[in-house]
């Protein structure tokens, strides 16, 4: 019990997963500083954001609209990502608890800061977060089955193991499963979901900042943001490391290979940050679009690619 | 408590409020963003919900029909708010100050903590001003 208690809060769970994620939304600010020839803000900037709103601000309920939905809504996003934080890095950090058919409860785990984010975009009875929620509703509904394939491909790769662990150790003894064409088609897709799963800029439908002014979270202040800031450090580092250990063999904590692992984690995430910061945003047509019809088709191309050996 | 203000004053989070503005102070704040002055570096950032605000940038006259939204913007926001009021409109009135529709600077209207005068004020006087107000915390 005290185990899995120290796993869900600290080790790879709650506080780990937050700080290296706040450090790489960090990695992520300065980038776009960059790319736009700027200085770019402090290193502990994403701690102090989160700790000012948690700490400092008045946190105001909705006074028409559901109280208690709207605040327990941020509280289960942040224990769906944190769940899936675990079930994802146990695996990459080496500490080997994966059962089989850990894929299909980590797809559920991380549709689950999503979903919470509606629901409590609906209960605080804003015209404009209601609207944000319907976008993030549409947008869930595009990308979903896009990840699903992916996740059905990545398994077909490894020979129909449903084991997070396996699959990891699978290419740490052969080659990595980018190294083919199927693998290269099926991390675009991947990297294409992940984009939308974080909500950044061509994705950002659902917060749109200039037409919705943060849309879902419009409502959101003082410490129900705050978590909602937490769940999002959170997800931005597991769903790159997700990919990591889908596509690049996961992590490797010996040696060189430390370096090797920081390296691949930040290029996942550098990759994301440039289609954030060379993109406009979609409109929820092309959005789903793009998903259904796009992405959907190069995953199916990648699944018989598979079939065939490629 | 040093903690918390250590922390308020990393993250200011910025709220523009435009009254009947003539847009020439809208971009002058836009310019405190460019490479060249780039307030990010602060931990400020411009954000869209009244409710996420740390600063509210009031520029332009505030005329009668401004004067409940300002109010309400106001009373939106989550506390601690400061409010900073902004050009030569927003500090006195300007040359609008006597005019029919015109409600008061912004000072008799709601809390003022800040002034930055000018019309427009200077991406450096925006800056200048601003880290005047981050002392006072």
């Amino acid at each position: 019990m005290a185990e899995q208690l120290f796993y869900f809060f600290i080790y790879p769970g709650l506080i780990f997963a937050g700080v290296i994620g706040g450090l790489l939304a960090w990695f992520d600010r300065k980038i776009t500083a960059k790319v736009q020839f700027r200085k770019g803000p402090p290193v502990l900037q994403p701690f102090y954001d989160f700790l000012k709103l948690l700490l400092v601000k008045e946190t105001i309920l909705p006074a028409r609209g559901s109280r208690i939905t709207f605040l327990i809504a941020p509280m289960f996003s942040l224990i769906g990502a944190t769940l899936a934080a675990v079930f994802i890095l146990l695996p990459l950090m080496n500490i080997n608890i994966g059962f089989q058919g850990d894929l299909l409860v980590i797809f559920y785990l991380l549709t689950m800061p999503s979903l919470f984010y509606v629901i409590g975009a609906m209960a605080s009875g804003n015209p404009l977060a209601s609207v944000g929620a319907s976008r993030e509703i549409k947008l869930i509904i595009s990308y979903e089955l896009t990840f699903l394939l992916v996740f059905a491909a990545i398994i077909m790769k490894a020979g129909m193991t449903i084991n997070l662990q396996e699959i990891i150790q699978m290419q740490a003894g052969g080659s990595a499963f980018i190294g083919s064409i199927s693998g290269v088609l099926l991390f675009i897709a991947g990297l294409f979901c992940v984009q939308a799963k974080l909500g950044l800029v061509p994705f950002d439908i659902a917060e749109a900042e200039t037409e919705l002014s943060e849309g879902s979270f419009i409502e959101y202040s003082g410490t129900a943001y705050a978590l909602i800031k937490y769940t999002k450090y959170i997800m931005i580092f597991i769903l790159p490391a997700l990919l990591v250990g889908f596509f690049m063999a996961g992590f490797n904590w010996e040696g060189m290979g430390i370096l090797w692992s920081i390296l691949k984690l930040l290029l996942v995430v550098l990759l994301l940050t440039l289609i954030r910061n060379t993109n406009p945003r979609l409109k929820v047509k092309q959005a789903m679009r793009f998903f259904l019809v796009g992405m959907n088709i190069l995953v199916v191309v990648a699944i018989i690619l598979t079939y065939f050996g490629l | 408590m040093g903690l918390k203000n250590f922390c308020l004053k990393k993250s200011l989070w910025l709220f523009h409020f435009a009254g009947a503005s003539c847009n020439n102070c809208d971009i002058e704040i836009l310019d405190v963003l460019t490479p060249r002055y780039d307030v990010e570096r602060f931990g400020m950032q411009l954000i869209g919900s009244p409710r996420h605000a740390d600063i509210i940038l009031v520029s332009g006259s505030i005329n009668q029909r401004d004067k409940p939204r300002l109010l309400e913007i106001y009373n939106q926001a989550s506390k601690p708010v400061f409010v900073v009021a902004f050009g030569a409109c927003g500090c006195t009135g300007g040359i609008f100050a006597e005019g029919n529709t015109f409600a008061g600077p912004v000072d008799k209207i709601i809390p003022v903590d800040a002034y930055i005068p000018g019309c427009p004020p200077k991406p450096e006087a925006i800056l200048a001003g601003i880290s005047k107000l981050v002392k006072t915390i």
